[in-house]
């Protein structure tokens, strides 16, 4: 559990910067190199070197040598729980408030009915 | 700029779900109605029923029981069909400020969240926001680790299931 958790904190801490946010969106489109990457987002070799080993320790990344190319791509497994997580909260308010709105909008079209009715 | 590209526009601009830190998590909404109206709704137990419970999920509510006011408690009380035992769900409001401001606990494990929810009247219109705070990291954990066996393939359904209505 405690290693799980620091997994956690290490997730968190990566995801808290939005340059990383980014090239965590740009990967989920296509792998791109370290280079490809500083380039897109304006940025430093080192400046993206960095950015990209936050990513790679928190498990949301993975990254690959060849030649003198490191090419990065989206940790799945570790996005994927995240995501359903949140898509589980997703859905279950969804749902909820979906059901609330209408019974907002009854309970709301029910007062003016009654206001209007005692107007009369 | 809009977030065209995810989903249709009625998904993205409804219900926001955001996980705030590795405790909390947030969820906005905004309706159509006066404060006064969705508080009703929420802290009345006959309207609460109404809307609390997805229909995906084929929970059956045997009893709602709520005293919504500060030190007030709930207790809701489920049957599910793969279940032979009652599912109950319970805690204490730590703070009912009408129209504004309802904190409750979820007692019914050690770990469970407290739920905040406000609501904030602009312009006739409602936004309400939902704050659930984990007492740890690891009880959030549990949570997390549980939703990624699988979706319940029965959420598919749930937009057609609540357009029928009740």
């Amino acid at each position: 559990m405690v290693h799980y958790q620091a997994r956690l904190d290490a997730t968190f801490a990566a995801l808290s910067d939005v340059t990383r946010r980014g090239v965590l969106e740009q990967l989920g489109g296509s792998d791109a190199s370290i280079s490809d990457l500083a380039q897109r987002f304006h940025m430093s070799l080192t400046g993206m070197k960095k950015h990209v080993s936050v990513l790679e320790q928190a498990g949301l990344v993975t990254t690959e040598k060849v030649g003198r190319v490191r090419t990065c791509r989206l940790g799945r497994r570790r996005l994927e729980e995240e995501a359903a997580w949140i898509e589980r909260h997703h859905q279950l308010w969804s749902a909820r408030f979906d059901a609330l709105d209408k019974l907002v909008e009854t309970l709301k079209r029910k007062e003016k009915a009654d206001d209007q009715g005692k107007r009369r | 700029m809009t977030k065209a590209k995810e989903g249709s526009p009625a998904a993205t601009n409804r219900t926001a779900v955001e996980r705030k830190s590795d405790r909390e998590l947030l969820v906005t909404r905004t309706f159509d109605a006066p404060a006064r109206i969705v508080f009703e709704a929420w802290s009345k137990p006959e309207l609460f029923q109404r809307w609390w419970i997805p229909k995906s999920v084929e929970l059956t509510l045997l009893s709602c029981d709520m005293d919504v006011r500060t030190g007030g408690t709930y207790r809701l009380v489920f049957s599910h069909p793969a279940s032979d035992q009652p599912m109950a769900f319970f805690g204490t409001y730590r703070e009912v400020i009408p129209q504004k401001r309802i904190v409750w606990t979820n007692e019914e494990s050690d770990e469970g969240a407290v739920t905040t929810v406000t609501f904030e009247e602009d312009a006739g219109k409602t936004r309400v926001t939902l704050h659930e705070r984990y007492p740890t990291t690891a009880a959030l954990d549990e949570a997390l680790a549980g939703s990624a066996e699988g979706l319940p393939e029965q959420f598919a359904q749930l937009d057609a299931l609540l357009a029928t209505g009740w």
